[in-house]
Protein backbone atom coordinates (compact mmCIF):
# COMPACT_ATOMS: atom_id res chain seq x y z
CA UNK A 1 0.00 0.00 0.00
CA UNK A 2 2.70 2.24 1.01
CA UNK A 3 4.76 1.63 -2.68
CA UNK A 4 1.28 2.59 -4.29
CA UNK A 5 0.68 6.02 -2.50
CA UNK A 6 4.48 6.51 -3.14
CA UNK A 7 3.95 5.92 -6.83
CA UNK A 8 0.55 7.86 -6.78
CA UNK A 9 2.28 10.89 -5.32
CA UNK A 10 5.18 11.07 -7.49
CA UNK A 11 2.52 10.95 -10.46
CA UNK A 12 0.89 13.75 -9.03
CA UNK A 13 3.54 15.70 -8.44
CA UNK A 14 5.28 15.33 -11.81
CA UNK A 15 1.73 16.16 -13.16
CA UNK A 16 1.21 19.05 -11.11
CA UNK A 17 4.85 20.32 -12.09
CA UNK A 18 3.51 19.53 -15.78
CA UNK A 19 0.18 21.79 -15.75
CA UNK A 20 2.01 24.49 -13.79
CA UNK A 21 5.52 25.41 -14.75
CA UNK A 22 4.49 25.37 -18.27
CA UNK A 23 1.82 28.30 -17.41
CA UNK A 24 4.75 29.99 -15.25
CA UNK A 25 6.63 30.08 -18.45
CA UNK A 26 4.07 31.61 -20.38
CA UNK A 27 3.07 34.15 -18.02
CA UNK A 28 6.79 35.38 -17.61
CA UNK A 29 7.38 35.56 -21.63
CA UNK A 30 4.43 37.70 -21.89
CA UNK A 31 5.98 39.67 -18.79
CA UNK A 32 9.24 39.91 -20.26
CA UNK A 33 9.06 40.18 -23.70
CA UNK A 34 6.60 43.34 -23.01
CA UNK A 35 8.93 44.85 -20.53
CA UNK A 36 12.12 44.36 -23.37
CA UNK A 37 9.90 46.28 -25.69
CA UNK A 38 8.87 49.11 -23.43
CA UNK A 39 5.08 47.55 -22.91
CA UNK A 40 3.54 46.22 -19.59
CA UNK A 41 2.01 43.24 -20.82
CA UNK A 42 -1.05 41.76 -19.17
CA UNK A 43 -2.07 44.05 -16.57
CA UNK A 44 -5.40 43.38 -15.70
CA UNK A 45 -6.36 39.82 -15.22
CA UNK A 46 -6.82 38.99 -11.87
CA UNK A 47 -5.45 41.93 -10.61
CA UNK A 48 -1.56 42.17 -9.53
CA UNK A 49 0.11 42.42 -13.09
CA UNK A 50 -2.46 40.31 -15.37
CA UNK A 51 -1.07 37.29 -13.05
CA UNK A 52 -4.17 35.29 -13.83
CA UNK A 53 -4.07 36.06 -17.59
CA UNK A 54 -3.12 32.59 -19.25
CA UNK A 55 -5.79 30.92 -17.13
CA UNK A 56 -8.31 33.11 -19.01
CA UNK A 57 -6.69 32.46 -21.83
CA UNK A 58 -7.49 28.63 -20.86
CA UNK A 59 -10.65 29.50 -20.07
CA UNK A 60 -11.23 31.43 -23.29
CA UNK A 61 -10.14 28.29 -25.35
CA UNK A 62 -11.96 25.78 -23.37
CA UNK A 63 -15.30 28.14 -24.50
CA UNK A 64 -14.37 28.04 -27.98
CA UNK A 65 -15.58 25.81 -30.93
CA UNK A 66 -13.62 22.61 -31.97
CA UNK A 67 -13.40 22.84 -35.41
CA UNK A 68 -12.00 19.78 -37.77
CA UNK A 69 -12.18 20.72 -40.98
CA UNK A 70 -14.50 18.85 -44.02
CA UNK A 71 -11.49 18.07 -45.75
CA UNK A 72 -9.22 16.59 -43.20
CA UNK A 73 -8.51 13.16 -41.98
CA UNK A 74 -10.47 13.04 -38.76
CA UNK A 75 -8.78 11.04 -36.30
CA UNK A 76 -5.34 11.99 -37.10
CA UNK A 77 -6.12 15.38 -36.95
CA UNK A 78 -7.77 14.92 -33.62
CA UNK A 79 -5.09 13.15 -32.20
CA UNK A 80 -2.17 14.93 -33.28
CA UNK A 81 -2.29 17.74 -30.15
CA UNK A 82 -1.92 14.81 -27.29
CA UNK A 83 0.49 12.59 -29.37
CA UNK A 84 2.69 16.58 -29.06
CA UNK A 85 1.59 16.94 -25.37
CA UNK A 86 1.85 13.54 -23.58
CA UNK A 87 5.50 12.53 -24.81
CA UNK A 88 6.62 16.07 -22.19
CA UNK A 89 5.08 14.70 -19.48
CA UNK A 90 6.32 11.19 -20.05
CA UNK A 91 9.76 13.23 -20.21
CA UNK A 92 9.18 15.15 -16.61
CA UNK A 93 8.86 11.79 -14.84
CA UNK A 94 12.96 11.37 -15.56
CA UNK A 95 14.21 14.30 -14.96
CA UNK A 96 15.75 14.25 -11.19
CA UNK A 97 15.90 17.60 -9.73
CA UNK A 98 17.52 16.73 -6.28
CA UNK A 99 20.02 14.65 -5.23
CA UNK A 100 18.77 10.87 -3.52
CA UNK A 101 16.25 8.62 -4.90
CA UNK A 102 13.56 10.87 -3.62
CA UNK A 103 13.79 13.96 -6.02
CA UNK A 104 12.70 12.00 -9.45
CA UNK A 105 9.71 10.85 -10.40
CA UNK A 106 11.41 7.66 -12.01
CA UNK A 107 15.11 6.39 -11.80
CA UNK A 108 15.57 5.05 -15.58
CA UNK A 109 18.51 2.90 -16.16
CA UNK A 110 19.33 4.72 -19.85
CA UNK A 111 17.55 7.83 -18.95
CA UNK A 112 19.58 10.08 -21.20
CA UNK A 113 18.43 7.68 -24.21
CA UNK A 114 14.91 8.02 -22.31
CA UNK A 115 14.28 11.26 -22.59
CA UNK A 116 15.87 11.90 -25.98
CA UNK A 117 13.70 9.31 -27.46
CA UNK A 118 10.58 10.70 -25.86
CA UNK A 119 11.12 13.87 -26.93
CA UNK A 120 11.49 12.98 -30.16
CA UNK A 121 8.15 11.34 -30.62
CA UNK A 122 6.39 14.81 -29.15
CA UNK A 123 7.50 16.33 -33.20
CA UNK A 124 4.92 13.62 -34.47
CA UNK A 125 2.18 15.56 -33.87
CA UNK A 126 3.37 18.46 -35.46
CA UNK A 127 3.81 16.19 -38.62
CA UNK A 128 0.08 14.23 -38.00
CA UNK A 129 -1.20 17.97 -37.32
CA UNK A 130 0.52 19.22 -40.76
CA UNK A 131 -0.63 16.58 -43.07
CA UNK A 132 -3.81 15.87 -41.55
CA UNK A 133 -5.28 19.82 -42.07
CA UNK A 134 -5.54 19.37 -45.64
CA UNK A 135 -4.25 22.60 -46.28
CA UNK A 136 -1.21 23.83 -47.84
CA UNK A 137 0.25 26.05 -45.17
CA UNK A 138 -0.09 23.11 -42.74
CA UNK A 139 1.69 20.87 -45.01
CA UNK A 140 4.44 23.55 -45.48
CA UNK A 141 4.70 23.52 -41.50
CA UNK A 142 4.87 19.70 -41.29
CA UNK A 143 7.64 19.27 -43.93
CA UNK A 144 9.60 22.48 -41.93
CA UNK A 145 9.09 20.32 -38.98
CA UNK A 146 10.67 17.18 -39.78
CA UNK A 147 13.39 18.79 -42.18
CA UNK A 148 14.64 20.88 -39.19
CA UNK A 149 14.10 17.88 -36.71
CA UNK A 150 15.90 15.88 -39.06
CA UNK A 151 18.65 18.30 -38.67
CA UNK A 152 18.92 19.19 -35.02
CA UNK A 153 18.65 15.48 -33.51
CA UNK A 154 21.60 14.79 -34.52
CA UNK A 155 24.03 17.41 -32.92
CA UNK A 156 22.04 17.35 -29.78
CA UNK A 157 22.16 13.33 -29.72
CA UNK A 158 25.84 13.93 -30.01
CA UNK A 159 26.21 16.52 -27.10
CA UNK A 160 24.05 14.02 -24.76
CA UNK A 161 26.87 11.07 -25.76
CA UNK A 162 29.58 13.71 -25.18
CA UNK A 163 28.50 14.22 -21.78
CA UNK A 164 27.17 10.46 -20.84
CA UNK A 165 30.90 9.96 -22.04
CA UNK A 166 32.21 12.21 -19.32
CA UNK A 167 30.22 10.60 -16.73
CA UNK A 168 30.36 7.02 -17.76
CA UNK A 169 26.78 6.03 -17.78
CA UNK A 170 23.95 7.34 -19.29
CA UNK A 171 21.35 7.58 -16.33
CA UNK A 172 20.18 11.25 -15.51
CA UNK A 173 20.64 10.37 -12.01
CA UNK A 174 24.28 9.05 -12.27
CA UNK A 175 25.52 11.80 -14.41
CA UNK A 176 24.72 14.31 -11.97
CA UNK A 177 26.31 12.16 -9.19
CA UNK A 178 29.50 12.12 -11.00
CA UNK A 179 29.33 15.88 -12.28
CA UNK A 180 32.33 18.31 -11.04
CA UNK A 181 32.55 22.08 -11.56
CA UNK A 182 35.26 21.85 -14.03
CA UNK A 183 32.73 19.73 -16.47
CA UNK A 184 31.65 23.46 -17.01
CA UNK A 185 34.63 24.91 -18.99
CA UNK A 186 35.22 21.50 -20.50
CA UNK A 187 31.44 20.97 -21.50
CA UNK A 188 30.54 24.27 -22.59
CA UNK A 189 30.38 24.02 -26.75
CA UNK A 190 28.14 21.10 -26.06
CA UNK A 191 25.99 22.83 -23.92
CA UNK A 192 25.66 25.61 -26.05
CA UNK A 193 25.09 22.97 -28.74
CA UNK A 194 22.37 20.90 -26.73
CA UNK A 195 20.50 23.80 -26.09
CA UNK A 196 20.71 25.45 -29.69
CA UNK A 197 19.36 22.18 -31.06
CA UNK A 198 17.07 21.79 -28.84
CA UNK A 199 15.54 25.37 -29.16
CA UNK A 200 15.37 24.59 -32.90
CA UNK A 201 13.41 21.07 -32.15
CA UNK A 202 10.96 22.92 -29.95
CA UNK A 203 10.55 25.99 -33.11
CA UNK A 204 11.08 28.15 -30.76
CA UNK A 205 12.26 31.27 -32.17
CA UNK A 206 14.92 32.13 -33.91
CA UNK A 207 14.28 28.55 -35.08
CA UNK A 208 10.38 29.59 -35.50
CA UNK A 209 10.28 28.61 -39.44
CA UNK A 210 7.70 25.86 -39.18
CA UNK A 211 5.74 28.09 -37.65
CA UNK A 212 6.41 31.39 -39.13
CA UNK A 213 3.21 33.30 -38.29
CA UNK A 214 3.72 35.87 -40.61
CA UNK A 215 4.61 33.31 -43.24
CA UNK A 216 2.40 29.98 -42.76
CA UNK A 217 0.03 31.08 -40.13
CA UNK A 218 1.12 29.23 -37.65
CA UNK A 219 2.12 26.22 -40.16
CA UNK A 220 0.77 22.27 -38.58
CA UNK A 221 -1.91 24.60 -36.60
CA UNK A 222 -3.15 26.78 -38.87
CA UNK A 223 -6.50 24.67 -38.94
CA UNK A 224 -6.34 24.27 -34.89
CA UNK A 225 -8.99 25.94 -32.85
CA UNK A 226 -10.01 26.01 -29.71
CA UNK A 227 -8.73 23.33 -26.57
CA UNK A 228 -6.68 21.60 -29.60
CA UNK A 229 -5.30 24.50 -30.18
CA UNK A 230 -4.59 25.76 -26.47
CA UNK A 231 -2.68 21.28 -26.16
CA UNK A 232 -0.36 22.47 -29.25
CA UNK A 233 0.76 25.93 -26.97
CA UNK A 234 1.16 23.95 -23.87
CA UNK A 235 2.97 21.49 -25.47
CA UNK A 236 5.65 24.12 -26.85
CA UNK A 237 6.01 25.92 -23.27
CA UNK A 238 5.81 22.80 -21.75
CA UNK A 239 8.83 21.39 -24.05
CA UNK A 240 11.00 24.85 -23.03
CA UNK A 241 10.44 23.81 -19.10
CA UNK A 242 12.20 20.05 -20.46
CA UNK A 243 14.46 21.34 -22.43
CA UNK A 244 15.60 23.49 -19.47
CA UNK A 245 15.67 21.15 -17.07
CA UNK A 246 17.80 18.54 -19.84
CA UNK A 247 20.56 21.26 -20.23
CA UNK A 248 20.50 21.84 -16.04
CA UNK A 249 21.03 18.30 -15.43
CA UNK A 250 23.04 17.41 -18.36
CA UNK A 251 25.00 20.37 -18.73
CA UNK A 252 25.04 22.41 -15.36
CA UNK A 253 24.94 20.31 -12.96
CA UNK A 254 21.34 20.22 -11.69
CA UNK A 255 21.16 20.11 -7.94
CA UNK A 256 24.80 20.92 -7.83
CA UNK A 257 26.00 24.34 -6.46
CA UNK A 258 28.16 26.11 -4.39
CA UNK A 259 26.43 25.51 -1.61
CA UNK A 260 23.83 23.90 0.35
CA UNK A 261 23.45 20.96 -2.36
CA UNK A 262 22.48 18.81 0.14
CA UNK A 263 19.12 20.07 1.72
CA UNK A 264 18.65 22.62 -0.75
CA UNK A 265 19.81 21.32 -3.83
CA UNK A 266 16.50 21.10 -5.88
CA UNK A 267 16.41 24.95 -5.44
CA UNK A 268 19.41 25.08 -7.57
CA UNK A 269 18.03 22.93 -10.31
CA UNK A 270 15.13 25.51 -10.43
CA UNK A 271 16.79 28.30 -10.27
CA UNK A 272 19.06 26.84 -13.10
CA UNK A 273 16.05 26.49 -15.37
CA UNK A 274 14.47 29.81 -14.91
CA UNK A 275 17.38 31.40 -15.48
CA UNK A 276 17.43 29.25 -19.17
CA UNK A 277 13.73 29.61 -19.50
CA UNK A 278 14.52 33.46 -19.12
CA UNK A 279 16.92 33.04 -21.78
CA UNK A 280 15.22 31.29 -24.12
CA UNK A 281 12.14 34.27 -24.02
CA UNK A 282 15.51 36.63 -24.43
CA UNK A 283 16.37 35.06 -27.64
CA UNK A 284 12.94 35.32 -28.89
CA UNK A 285 12.66 38.87 -28.43
CA UNK A 286 16.31 39.43 -29.74
CA UNK A 287 16.82 37.85 -33.05
CA UNK A 288 14.70 37.21 -36.37
CA UNK A 289 13.99 34.21 -37.25
CA UNK A 290 16.11 32.50 -39.49
CA UNK A 291 15.54 31.44 -42.59
CA UNK A 292 15.01 27.80 -44.03
CA UNK A 293 18.51 27.36 -45.85
CA UNK A 294 20.51 29.19 -42.85
CA UNK A 295 18.52 26.72 -40.47
CA UNK A 296 19.75 23.77 -42.49
CA UNK A 297 23.26 25.13 -42.76
CA UNK A 298 23.83 26.32 -39.20
CA UNK A 299 22.99 22.88 -38.44
CA UNK A 300 24.89 20.50 -40.64
CA UNK A 301 28.16 22.89 -40.85
CA UNK A 302 28.01 24.45 -37.53
CA UNK A 303 26.91 22.25 -34.90
CA UNK A 304 27.41 18.82 -36.06
CA UNK A 305 30.93 19.76 -36.60
CA UNK A 306 31.06 21.36 -32.76
CA UNK A 307 29.09 18.10 -30.99
CA UNK A 308 31.97 16.23 -32.72
CA UNK A 309 34.62 18.37 -31.78
CA UNK A 310 33.28 18.22 -28.49
CA UNK A 311 33.15 14.05 -28.38
CA UNK A 312 36.55 14.12 -29.99
CA UNK A 313 37.69 16.39 -26.51
CA UNK A 314 35.25 14.72 -24.00
CA UNK A 315 37.46 11.20 -25.11
CA UNK A 316 40.80 12.79 -24.93
CA UNK A 317 40.41 14.54 -21.36
CA UNK A 318 38.65 11.14 -20.18
CA UNK A 319 41.70 9.24 -21.33
CA UNK A 320 44.16 12.09 -19.97
CA UNK A 321 42.71 12.17 -16.68
CA UNK A 322 42.62 8.21 -16.52
CA UNK B 1 4.40 5.88 -25.92
CA UNK B 2 2.27 6.17 -22.57
CA UNK B 3 1.11 2.75 -23.54
CA UNK B 4 4.70 1.56 -23.45
CA UNK B 5 6.16 3.45 -20.09
CA UNK B 6 2.35 2.14 -18.25
CA UNK B 7 3.73 -1.59 -19.47
CA UNK B 8 7.07 -0.90 -19.04
CA UNK B 9 6.18 0.23 -15.24
CA UNK B 10 3.75 -2.80 -14.90
CA UNK B 11 6.53 -5.07 -16.07
CA UNK B 12 9.24 -3.53 -13.28
CA UNK B 13 6.34 -4.30 -10.41
CA UNK B 14 5.62 -8.09 -12.02
CA UNK B 15 9.11 -9.07 -12.58
CA UNK B 16 10.42 -8.45 -8.81
CA UNK B 17 7.65 -10.58 -7.99
CA UNK B 18 7.79 -13.62 -10.31
CA UNK B 19 11.46 -13.72 -10.14
CA UNK B 20 12.00 -16.89 -8.72
CA UNK B 21 8.85 -18.95 -10.66
CA UNK B 22 8.77 -22.16 -12.35
CA UNK B 23 9.33 -22.02 -15.93
CA UNK B 24 6.48 -23.58 -17.45
CA UNK B 25 6.63 -22.67 -21.39
CA UNK B 26 3.58 -19.84 -21.46
CA UNK B 27 2.85 -20.20 -17.43
CA UNK B 28 0.01 -17.16 -17.42
CA UNK B 29 2.57 -14.50 -15.52
CA UNK B 30 1.71 -10.87 -15.70
CA UNK B 31 4.37 -10.34 -17.68
CA UNK B 32 3.92 -13.28 -20.16
CA UNK B 33 -0.05 -12.21 -20.49
CA UNK B 34 1.42 -8.47 -21.13
CA UNK B 35 4.01 -10.00 -23.87
CA UNK B 36 1.49 -11.48 -25.67
CA UNK B 37 -1.47 -9.26 -25.75
CA UNK B 38 1.48 -6.35 -26.81
CA UNK B 39 2.72 -8.70 -28.93
CA UNK B 40 -0.71 -9.17 -31.18
CA UNK B 41 -1.11 -5.43 -31.27
CA UNK B 42 2.64 -4.88 -32.43
CA UNK B 43 1.66 -7.89 -35.25
CA UNK B 44 -2.09 -6.55 -35.91
CA UNK B 45 -0.09 -2.59 -36.92
CA UNK B 46 2.03 -4.40 -39.09
CA UNK B 47 -0.54 -6.33 -41.13
CA UNK B 48 -2.61 -2.70 -41.16
CA UNK B 49 1.26 -1.04 -42.22
CA UNK B 50 1.45 -3.72 -45.53
CA UNK B 51 -2.25 -3.69 -46.14
CA UNK B 52 -3.97 -0.10 -45.55
CA UNK B 53 -4.40 2.37 -48.88
CA UNK B 54 -3.74 5.04 -47.32
CA UNK B 55 0.33 6.03 -47.34
CA UNK B 56 0.40 8.07 -44.34
CA UNK B 57 -1.98 5.85 -42.25
CA UNK B 58 0.10 2.98 -42.98
CA UNK B 59 3.55 5.22 -41.49
CA UNK B 60 1.79 5.61 -38.46
CA UNK B 61 0.78 2.55 -38.11
CA UNK B 62 4.70 1.53 -38.44
CA UNK B 63 4.84 4.15 -35.34
CA UNK B 64 2.35 1.60 -33.39
CA UNK B 65 4.13 -1.25 -34.66
CA UNK B 66 8.04 0.13 -34.11
CA UNK B 67 6.37 1.20 -30.31
CA UNK B 68 5.04 -1.88 -29.43
CA UNK B 69 8.23 -3.42 -30.47
CA UNK B 70 9.92 -1.32 -27.55
CA UNK B 71 7.52 -2.55 -25.33
CA UNK B 72 8.34 -6.24 -25.80
CA UNK B 73 12.41 -5.44 -25.46
CA UNK B 74 11.26 -3.43 -22.29
CA UNK B 75 9.43 -6.48 -20.91
CA UNK B 76 11.99 -8.53 -22.05
CA UNK B 77 14.21 -6.44 -19.58
CA UNK B 78 16.14 -4.79 -22.30
CA UNK B 79 15.87 -1.34 -21.45
CA UNK B 80 18.61 0.04 -23.62
CA UNK B 81 17.41 -1.88 -26.31
CA UNK B 82 14.09 -0.55 -26.17
CA UNK B 83 14.95 3.44 -26.23
CA UNK B 84 17.63 2.85 -28.79
CA UNK B 85 14.27 1.06 -30.78
CA UNK B 86 11.98 4.16 -30.19
CA UNK B 87 14.75 6.93 -30.12
CA UNK B 88 15.98 5.62 -33.91
CA UNK B 89 12.92 4.07 -35.16
CA UNK B 90 10.02 6.00 -34.04
CA UNK B 91 12.17 9.31 -33.74
CA UNK B 92 13.84 9.42 -36.82
CA UNK B 93 13.09 6.27 -39.82
CA UNK B 94 9.73 7.56 -39.29
CA UNK B 95 9.90 11.20 -39.67
CA UNK B 96 11.84 10.46 -42.58
CA UNK B 97 9.54 8.40 -43.81
CA UNK B 98 6.85 11.19 -43.64
CA UNK B 99 9.20 13.91 -44.75
CA UNK B 100 9.57 11.56 -48.28
CA UNK B 101 5.81 11.15 -48.40
CA UNK B 102 4.77 15.02 -47.69
CA UNK B 103 7.33 15.95 -50.08
CA UNK B 104 5.93 14.02 -52.82
CA UNK B 105 2.92 13.11 -52.64
CA UNK B 106 0.54 12.37 -49.62
CA UNK B 107 -3.01 12.62 -50.22
CA UNK B 108 -5.91 12.17 -47.67
CA UNK B 109 -7.66 9.15 -48.10
CA UNK B 110 -7.26 6.46 -50.20
CA UNK B 111 -4.25 6.32 -52.80
CA UNK B 112 -5.32 3.06 -55.24
CA UNK B 113 -2.44 2.90 -57.21
CA UNK B 114 -0.08 2.76 -54.39
CA UNK B 115 -0.28 -1.39 -54.72
CA UNK B 116 2.12 -2.90 -56.43
CA UNK B 117 0.44 -6.53 -57.67
CA UNK B 118 2.94 -8.12 -55.97
CA UNK B 119 0.98 -9.00 -52.72
CA UNK B 120 1.32 -12.84 -53.11
CA UNK B 121 5.05 -13.19 -53.44
CA UNK B 122 5.75 -10.25 -51.14
CA UNK B 123 3.32 -12.17 -48.67
CA UNK B 124 5.14 -15.61 -49.42
CA UNK B 125 8.49 -13.76 -49.19
CA UNK B 126 7.56 -12.12 -45.63
CA UNK B 127 6.11 -15.82 -44.50
CA UNK B 128 9.35 -17.41 -45.42
CA UNK B 129 11.47 -15.04 -43.71
CA UNK B 130 9.47 -14.84 -40.25
CA UNK B 131 9.29 -18.52 -40.48
CA UNK B 132 13.03 -18.73 -40.66
CA UNK B 133 13.86 -15.69 -37.69
CA UNK B 134 11.41 -17.59 -35.59
CA UNK B 135 12.90 -21.14 -36.07
CA UNK B 136 16.58 -19.57 -35.33
CA UNK B 137 15.44 -17.66 -32.62
CA UNK B 138 13.18 -20.76 -30.95
CA UNK B 139 16.13 -23.11 -31.97
CA UNK B 140 19.04 -20.89 -30.27
CA UNK B 141 16.79 -19.92 -27.45
CA UNK B 142 14.42 -22.10 -26.43
CA UNK B 143 15.71 -22.91 -23.27
CA UNK B 144 17.43 -19.50 -21.77
CA UNK B 145 15.54 -18.15 -19.46
CA UNK B 146 16.49 -14.67 -17.95
CA UNK B 147 17.87 -14.26 -14.82
CA UNK B 148 15.95 -11.63 -12.68
CA UNK B 149 17.77 -11.78 -9.96
CA UNK B 150 21.15 -10.35 -10.67
CA UNK B 151 21.44 -7.59 -12.63
CA UNK B 152 19.61 -6.57 -15.31
CA UNK B 153 20.68 -8.83 -18.52
CA UNK B 154 19.42 -5.97 -20.58
CA UNK B 155 20.71 -2.61 -18.90
CA UNK B 156 22.74 -0.19 -20.36
CA UNK B 157 25.99 -2.00 -18.86
CA UNK B 158 25.67 -5.36 -19.55
CA UNK B 159 24.68 -4.14 -23.56
CA UNK B 160 27.33 -2.16 -23.75
CA UNK B 161 30.15 -4.81 -22.16
CA UNK B 162 28.90 -7.55 -24.70
CA UNK B 163 29.00 -5.11 -27.47
CA UNK B 164 32.53 -4.04 -27.17
CA UNK B 165 33.83 -7.05 -26.05
CA UNK B 166 32.49 -9.98 -27.15
CA UNK B 167 30.83 -8.69 -30.12
CA UNK B 168 33.36 -5.67 -30.92
CA UNK B 169 34.59 -7.38 -34.80
CA UNK B 170 30.60 -7.78 -36.13
CA UNK B 171 29.83 -4.27 -34.48
CA UNK B 172 32.54 -2.34 -37.02
CA UNK B 173 31.97 -3.84 -39.65
CA UNK B 174 28.88 -3.04 -39.26
CA UNK B 175 29.88 0.79 -38.98
CA UNK B 176 32.58 0.37 -41.86
CA UNK B 177 29.33 -0.55 -43.89
CA UNK B 178 27.15 2.28 -42.65
CA UNK B 179 30.38 4.56 -43.47
CA UNK B 180 30.08 2.74 -46.66
CA UNK B 181 26.55 3.58 -47.41
CA UNK B 182 26.95 6.83 -45.98
CA UNK B 183 29.69 8.07 -48.76
CA UNK B 184 27.49 6.43 -51.52
CA UNK B 185 24.36 8.36 -50.54
CA UNK B 186 26.58 11.33 -51.00
CA UNK B 187 28.02 10.44 -54.01
CA UNK B 188 24.54 9.85 -55.48
CA UNK B 189 23.31 13.25 -54.37
CA UNK B 190 26.09 14.93 -55.77
CA UNK B 191 26.05 13.13 -58.80
CA UNK B 192 22.45 13.84 -59.78
CA UNK B 193 23.15 17.37 -58.73
CA UNK B 194 25.89 17.43 -61.43
CA UNK B 195 23.53 16.46 -63.47
CA UNK B 196 20.18 18.23 -63.09
CA UNK B 197 22.22 21.78 -63.36
CA UNK B 198 19.26 23.98 -64.65
CA UNK B 199 16.82 21.84 -61.84
CA UNK B 200 18.93 23.35 -59.79
CA UNK B 201 18.85 26.72 -59.84
CA UNK B 202 15.05 26.02 -60.48
CA UNK B 203 14.78 24.59 -56.86
CA UNK B 204 17.53 28.31 -56.17
CA UNK B 205 14.69 30.22 -57.24
CA UNK B 206 11.66 28.59 -55.34
CA UNK B 207 13.51 28.66 -51.76
CA UNK B 208 14.21 32.62 -52.41
CA UNK B 209 10.80 32.76 -53.32
CA UNK B 210 9.82 31.07 -50.19
CA UNK B 211 11.27 34.19 -48.45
Amino acid sequence: MNDVLDVALRLLVVFVVFLTFPLIVGQTEHKVMAHMQGRLGPMYAGGFHGWAQLIADGVKFAQKEDVVPAGADRRIFQLAPAVALLPYLLVLLAIPIGPGEGAVGQVIDAGVFFVLAVMGVGVLGSLMAGWASANKFSLLGGLRTAAQLLAYELPMLLTAASVAMAAGTVSLVGILDAFEWWWLPWQITGALVFFVAGLAELQRPPFDMPVADSEIIFGAYTEYTGLRFALFLLAEYAGIVVLCGLTTVLFLGGWHGPWGADGLGWVWTLLKTAVLAFVVIWLRVTYPRLREDQLQKLSWTLLVPLSLAQIALTGIVKVVIR
Amino acid sequence: MILAAAAGTAAHATTTTTAAGTHGFLSPTGVEIAFLLVGLVTFGAAVITVTTRQLVHAALWLVVALGGLAVEYLLLTAEFIAWVQVLIYVGSVVVLLLFGLMLTRAPIGRSPDADSGNRWVALAVAVAAAAALVWVVVDAFRTTWIDLDGAPAGSTDVTGASLFQHWVLPFEALSVLLLAALVGAIVLSRKAKADAASGATDTRRDTEGAR
